[in-house]
């Protein structure tokens, strides 16, 4: 794992309720750098990320759209981020309900056009 | 009118046998002018009535308009006329596939695909209506004896999912678990509507959400915004059974995105409890 992407990430696993971040490959799912609060979920959670962002891309490609560039998974206990980057990597956070989706959006778009 | 519509219109008029008729039809069908597209191809199929490509054009007006039976027989027309038309299987299988009917949906999107093999699109198609690539190592079946598919719950009648939305169902798609177009549609920039493929992509992308959402046990997802630079948009399952996409300009806040995609859900349970 690379010690200089996950100081990256470093800004966001601070903010408030991120539970964990990851730096994604999206053609493999694998997780490249980062850590979750719960370790053991970081594989599993690293290969559905890359499929749901992989799922999306193929429907904005149909429609013949701009590619994703935010991904905002929202549910009763939490969201799930994820902020493509120019190149094979993909930032992704997970936090509770009482995060702040704006200034998590506006950090995680940032690192993303940092990998770029 | 457009400087292409008025040029071809001009053409046409001057020389009504010629077959600038497919052009112009095609170009009023791409800028969502259905009636006026289905007009011209009438009236170009009544010089040319054995025209292959002719009733290509006709049975896509017809999908453009719903009207999916007459679709159908316009395609079979096409196969007897030229049994390796490419756009004729490839409609056929759509048809098929929102019918439900998937065996003989795989066997003309194949045949499609295999006559077309630099077409991604209808590859992808084909192996997600096989579930899986291995299908392409399995001989091609004899061709099923076709009848038109049965006629889905969108078919019937005006009641459709978004008919009481003032906006009406335009950036509105609405479809079941399997991937099945429930009512509404999708159209790129260019006014081609991609609606059965976004279907298929987008009961993928909530089968995907729920897995995340279960992993990480977040309880069930309400919705996933997808940010783009040109376009926004929001998926939302108004049922425990269907999805709905609804597309937006980028420009639009994103307030406003998830109040028109909550009420759009709201307007597509009101309608699956209709037809239940």
């Amino acid at each position: 794992m690379s010690a200089d992407l996950a100081t990256l990430l470093d800004g966001l696993t601070r903010m408030r309720g991120v539970r964990g971040a990851l730096l994604v490959s999206a053609e493999d799912g694998i997780t490249v750098a980062g850590a979750l609060l719960e370790e053991e979920q970081g594989p599993a959670l690293a290969a559905l990320a890359a499929t749901l962002l992989a799922r999306v891309r193929e429907l904005i490609a149909e429609t013949g759209h701009e590619p994703p560039r935010f991904l905002h998974l929202q549910s009763a206990e939490g969201l799930l981020l994820l902020a493509p980057a120019a190149g094979d990597l993909v930032v992704v956070s997970v936090a509770g309900r009482e995060a702040l989706i704006g200034p998590l959006r506006l950090e995680m778009l940032r690192i993303a056009e940092q990998l770029d | 009118m457009t400087d292409e519509i008025r040029a071809l219109s001009a053409q046409y008029a001057a020389d009504p046998s010629s077959l600038v008729f497919l052009r112009l039809g095609e170009v009023l069908r791409a800028r969502g002018q259905p009636d006026a597209a289905l007009k011209v191809v009438l009236q170009g199929l009544s010089r040319y009535p054995h025209l292959p490509e002719a009733h290509d054009l006709h049975a896509r007006i017809l999908v453009d308009r719903r009207d999916f039976a007459g679709a159908f027989d316009e395609w079979d027309m096409v196969l007897r006329l030229v049994p390796h038309h490419v756009g004729a299987h490839k409609g056929i299988g759509f048809l098929y596939y929102r019918a439900g009917e998937l065996d003989r949906a795989l066997y003309h999107l194949r045949a499609a695909a295999e006559l077309d093999p630099e077409d991604a699109g209808l590859h992808a198609a084909v192996e997600r209506v096989a579930g899986g690539g291995e299908i392409w190592d399995t001989p091609m079946p004899e061709a099923p004896v076709d009848r038109a598919p049965l006629p889905t719950a969108a078919d019937h009648g005006t009641d459709l999912p978004f008919a009481d939305l003032a906006g009406g169902s335009d950036g509105l798609l609405l479809v079941d678990q399997h991937g099945l177009r429930l009512g509404g549609g999708v159209r790129t920039l260019e006014g081609r509507d991609v609606s059965e493929q976004a279907a298929a992509a987008l009961a993928g992308i909530a089968r995907e959400a729920s897995r995340a959402a279960r992993l990480l046990a977040m309880g069930e997802w309400s919705h996933l915004s997808v940010e783009c630079a040109d376009v926004s948009a929001c998926i939302l399952n108004p049922t425990v059974d269907s999805t709905l996409l609804a597309v937006i300009d980028a420009g639009t806040p994103g307030g406003q995105l998830a109040f028109a995609a909550d009420r759009a859900a709201k307007s597509a349970r009101a309608w699956l409890e209709r037809q239940r």
